[in-house]
C-alpha cells in the first residue's frame, strides 16, 4: 500500500498514542475469545452427553450456545477488528491516533457490555432473537462504546497528513457506518416495549444477522487484509479497480441476503434474498482475484506468521461465502435449512475467516506498538497450526453432518431420531476441532497478557528508577526509547 | 472513490436500500397484521394464549429452547386426495374390477399404476385413500364416477412435503400463526423435532411434563437433556399431590417421594400445549379430518 512509509519520529508518536487503546481492546478480546470457546465447547459436549452440567439451569444448551457465539462475535471479533482499524487509520493518515483516551474508555465500556450481555443470557435474560440475544442494558453500552470508537477513528481520519484514500479505507469506513445503523435499528425495533408484532421480528432479525455476520465481518476482514497483504508482500494492492468493484457489489448485493428461502413470510422477501445471494458471487470473485494477484509470487516466507494467518483467512472467506450463497439457493436450502450446515458456515465465518485475519493483524501490530518482539513467538506459530487444524476439524465434519442430516430429514420414511444420530457421529470430530481452536486461543491470550505484563513491569521499573536516582532519568528514558526503536526495526 | 464523502454516500445508499427493503417494507406490509378468519368458518385465528401459556413462552425464550427446536412447518405443495368411506352394496373384489374398467380413460392413464398398486394388497379396510393428485379435474371426475356406482367417497385438500408426512403439521406455517408471539422464535436448527404443532401431537399435559423431567421416559431415543431443575422431588405428604407426575417405574422418584412440577414447568407445558396451527387458512388451505367447529 505504502511500502516506503518512512520511519520517522512520527512513528514513535503514533505507536505511543495507540499502545493503551489497542491493549485495552485486544486484551479484553483475548479473554472473550477464550471464554466464548470454552462456552462453545460446553455446548458441544452436551450433544455427546446431554446430562453434562444438566443440573445447572445456567448451563442449558439454549443459553450456553448463544452466549458462546455472541462472546466470539461481540467479545472477540468486533473489538479486535476495531483495534486493528484504529491502527490502520492512524498509519494511513500518518498521524497519531486522535483523542487516544476515548477508545480506551470505549474499550472498557465495550467489554463491560459484553460481560453484562453474557451474564444476562446465562441468567435467562436473552431477547430470543438470534445474534441479538444481549439484553437492553448491554446493547445500550455496546452501542455507546462503538460510537466512541467511531469518533476517534473519524477524528484520526479528519486530521490526517496523508491525503490519499486506499481500498482499505472504503471497507473500514463502511464497517464503521454499518454497525451503528444495523445495531440501533435491530435493537430499537426488537428490543423495545413496542416491538412490531408477528413475523416482522424474524425478518428484521435476519436482516440484522446477515448485515452483521456476513457483511460487517466481510467489510472489516477484507479491509484489514487489503491493508496487510500489500504491506507484508511489499507491493501495491493488485488492481484497485477490482477492489472497488468488489466493494460496491458487496455492499449493494450482500446486504439483501439472509432471508431463508423456505421462511413463512411473503414470498417476495426470500425470492429477492436468493437472487441477491447469487449475485453475491460477484464480489466474492472480485475479492478473490485481488487477493490472489497480490499474494501470488510474493517472496515472503510464511511459516506461521501474520501472512499465513491472513492468507488462510481470505481462503476461508471465499469458502464461507460460497457455503452461504449455496445455502440460499432454494433447491439446496430445502435440504440444508434447519441442519448443522448453517452452524458450520457461521463458525467458518467467525473462526476461519474473521478471527484468522484479526490474529494475523494483531501478531503484526503488537510488536510494533509495544516496541518489543512477541514474548513467545513459538506460541504464535503453534497457534497458527492449532487454529487451522482446529477450524478444519470443527467445520468440515459439521458441513457433512448438515448435508447428511438434511437428506435424512427430507425423507419422511427415516425416523427423526435416526437423522439426528447420523449427524451426531460427525459432531464428535467437530468437538475435537473446537478443543484445538481453544488451545490455540489460550496461546494467543498468553502472548498478549505476557506482553502487557512486561510492559507494565517496564513502566514500574522506569518509575522506580526515576524515584531512586533522579539524576539518571535522562539516560534511562533515552535507553527506553532506544529499545523501542530496536523493536520497531526488527519487526 | 477518491474522497471520504463518496465512500460514505455509496455505503449509505447501499445499506439504506436494504433497510427500506427488509425493515421498512415488511413493517408496512405485515406490521399492521390482525387476526384472520379460519377457512369456511367464522372463528378467528390465531387465538390469544392463556396467561400460563404466555408466561411459558418466556420460559421457552429464557432457556433457549429455540436453539434446538424450530416452530415452522414447511410444505412443498398441496394435492387433492380421494378417500373411500363406504362401498355401498359393492364388494371389494367388485370394486377393484370396477376401477380396472376406469383405466381405459385417457385422462386417468397417468394414475392407473398408482391406483392399481394401491389396491393390490387391499383387504377391504376403510377408509382407504384411492388417489392423490394435484390435478383437480381428474379428482373431480373420479369422484363423480364413484358416486355414479354408489360408492361413498370424500375429496380432501392435503398439504404435501416431508414435514407434513412426518406428522409435524397438517399445513405449512404462515405469518398469521405468529401474531401473538413475543418474541417470535422460529428457530434455525432441528436438533429436536419441530414444535409448531406439539400441542396437537401430544395434547396430554402429563406427557409434556414427563418429557421435560425425563425425556427418555416418553421418547426412548430422545437426545434432549432433562430439565429436572424445573421440578421438585419431595416426600409424599398425608395425601399425594394431584400435581405429581405419573412416570414409568425406572424414572419415578424413590418410594415415598413424588415429583412435583414447579410453576415454571407448568407454564412451559401450557405454552407447548398452546402450539397448534391446525386450522385451514386462506393462504394455507387443507381439509381438516375433524372440522374444528364440530
Amino acid at each position: 500500500m505504502n511500502p516506503t512509509e518512512n520511519k520517522t519520529s512520527c512513528d514513535r508518536e503514533l505507536n505511543d498514542s495507540l499502545r493503551v487503546p489497542l491493549l485495552a481492546l485486544f486484551g479484553g478480546a483475548a479473554v472473550w475469545l477464550v471464554v466464548g470457546l470454552v462456552l462453545g465447547l460446553i455446548a458441544g459436549i452436551k450433544f455427546h452427553a446431554p446430562e453434562f452440567l444438566g443440573g445447572c439451569p445456567l448451563m442449558t444448551y439454549g443459553r450456553v450456545a448463544p452466549a458462546a457465539n455472541d462472546a466470539l462475535l461481540y467479545g472477540f471479533c468486533i473489538p479486535a477488528a476495531l483495534g486493528v482499524m484504529l491502527w490502520i487509520f492512524a498509519r494511513l493518515s500518518r498521524n497519531p491516533l486522535a483523542l487516544p483516551l476515548v477508545p480506551v474508555v470505549a474499550a472498557n465500556l465495550w467489554h463491560l457490555g459484553v460481560f453484562i450481555g453474557t451474564v444476562g443470557i446465562l441468567l435467562g435474560a436473552s431477547t430470543g432473537h438470534t445474534w441479538l440475544e444481549y439484553p437492553r442494558a448491554a446493547a445500550v453500552i455496546l452501542f455507546a462504546a462503538f460510537m466512541l470508537i467511531t469518533v476517534s477513528a473519524a477524528a484520526t481520519f479528519g486530521w490526517r497528513n496523508e491525503k490519499s484514500l486506499y481500498p482499505s479505507h472504503w471497507f473500514l469506513f463502511a464497517a464503521l457506518l454499518w454497525f451503528p445503523w444495523i445495531y440501533s435499528t435491530a435493537n430499537l425495533l426488537l428490543n423495545s416495549n413496542q416491538a412490531p408484532r408477528g413475523l416482522v421480528q424474524p425478518i428484521i432479525g435476519w436482516w440484522f444477522a446477515n448485515n452483521l455476520v456476513f457483511v460487517w465481518l466481510a467489510l472489516a476482514g477484507v479491509g484489514i487484509a487489503f491493508y496487510f497483504l500489500p504491506k507484508i508482500t511489499g507491493r501495491a494492492l493488485a488492481s484497485s479497480g477490482y477492489a472497488l468493484f468488489g466493494f460496491l457489489t458487496l455492499i449493494f448485493f450482500g446486504t439483501w441476503c439472509g432471508i431463508p428461502s423456505g421462511a413463512p413470510v411473503p414470498a417476495w422477501l426470500p425470492a429477492l434474498s436468493s437472487v441477491a445471494a447469487a449475485l453475491t458471487l460477484v464480489p466474492l470473485l472480485a475479492i478473490l482475484i485481488v487477493t490472489a494477484k497480490t499474494v501470488c509470487g510474493a517472496r515472503v516466507s510464511c511459516m506461521g506468521g501474520s501472512f499465513c494467518y491472513i492468507k488462510f483467512g481470505m481462503m476461508s472467506f471465499i469458502v464461507s461465502g460460497i457455503l452461504y450463497v449455496s445455502a440460499a439457493c432454494p433447491q439446496y436450502s430445502r435440504i440444508l435449512d434447519f441442519t448443522w450446515f448453517g452452524a458450520a458456515q457461521t463458525q467458518l465465518q467467525l473462526l476461519g475467516f474473521a478471527a484468522m485475519i484479526f490474529f494475523g493483524a494483531i501478531y503484526n501490530i503488537l510488536p510494533q506498538v509495544m516496541g518489543r518482539p512477541l514474548p513467545l513467538p513459538k506460541f504464535a506459530k503453534a497457534h497458527f497450526w492449532l487454529a487451522i487444524v482446529g477450524v478444519l476439524l470443527f467445520v468440515v465434519p459439521l458441513v457433512i453432518a448438515g448435508v447428511v442430516q438434511g437428506e435424512k430429514l427430507a425423507d419422511p420414511s427415516i425416523a427423526f431420531a435416526d437423522a439426528n444420530s447420523a449427524a451426531l457421529k460427525f459432531l464428535r470430530i467437530s468437538t475435537t476441532g473446537q478443543l484445538l481452536v481453544l488451545l490455540g486461543a489460550i496461546l494467543f491470550a498468553a502472548n498478549i497478557f505476557i506482553m502487557t505484563i512486561q510492559w507494565k513491569l517496564g513502566i514500574a521499573k522506569t518509575v522506580i528508577a526515576y524515584l531512586k536516582s533522579p539524576l539518571e532519568t535522562a539516560s534511562a528514558s533515552a535507553s527506553a526509547s532506544l529499545r523501542r526503536d530496536q523493536g520497531e526495526v526488527e519487526s | 472513490m477518491k474522497t471520504g464523502i463518496s465512500v460514505f454516500l455509496a455505503a449509505f445508499v447501499a445499506l439504506g436500500a436494504s433497510w427500506c427493503g427488509f425493515v421498512l417494507a415488511p413493517m408496512l406490509q405485515l406490521g399492521g397484521a390482525k387476526q384472520t378468519v379460519v377457512l369456511q368458518s367464522t372463528d378467528n385465528w390465531p387465538l390469544q394464549r392463556t396467561g400460563d401459556a404466555t408466561l411459558g413462552l418466556q420460559i421457552y425464550r429464557a432457556y433457549g429452547c429455540a436453539a434446538c427446536h424450530t416452530e415452522q412447518v414447511r410444505q412443498t405443495g398441496a394435492a387433492f386426495e380421494i378417500t373411500l368411506n363406504s362401498l355401498g352394496v359393492q364388494k371389494p373384489a367388485d370394486f377393484i374390477e370396477f376401477t380396472k374398467s376406469l383405466f381405459v380413460l385417457p385422462e386417468l392413464a397417468a394414475y392407473t399404476n398408482a391406483i392399481a398398486t394401491g389396491l393390490n394388497d387391499w383387504n377391504g379396510g376403510l377408509p382407504k385413500t384411492l388417489l392423490t393428485s394435484t390435478d383437480k379435474d381428474i379428482v373431480t371426475e373420479m369422484a363423480d364416477r364413484l358416486k355414479a356406482v354408489g360408492v361413498k367417497s370424500e375429496t380432501r385438500i392435503v398439504a404435501t412435503g416431508a414435514d407434513i408426512a412426518r406428522g409435524w403439521g397438517s399445513r405449512q406455517s404462515v405469518a398469521a400463526d405468529y401474531l401473538y408471539d413475543q418474541p417470535v422464535q422460529l428457530g434455525g436448527l432441528r436438533a429436536g423435532p419441530d414444535l409448531a404443532n406439539i400441542g396437537v401431537r401430544a395434547p396430554d399435559a402429563n406427557w409434556q411434563l414427563a418429557h421435560l423431567y425425563a425425556p427418555k421416559s416418553v421418547t426412548p431415543a430422545s437426545t434432549m437433556p432433562s430439565f429436572k431443575f424445573l421440578f421438585e422431588v419431595r416426600p409424599v405428604g398425608a395425601t399425594p399431590s394431584p400435581d405429581a407426575l405419573n412416570l414409568p417405574k425406572e424414572f419415578a422418584a424413590a418410594a415415598g417421594y413424588e415429583v412435583i412440577p414447579k410453576p415454571e414447568a407448568k407454564q412451559l407445558a401450557a405454552y407447548l400445549l398452546s402450539l397448534k396451527a391446525n386450522v385451514p387458512l386462506y393462504e394455507a388451505p387443507f381439509t381438516p379430518v375433524m372440522p374444528p367447529n364440530k
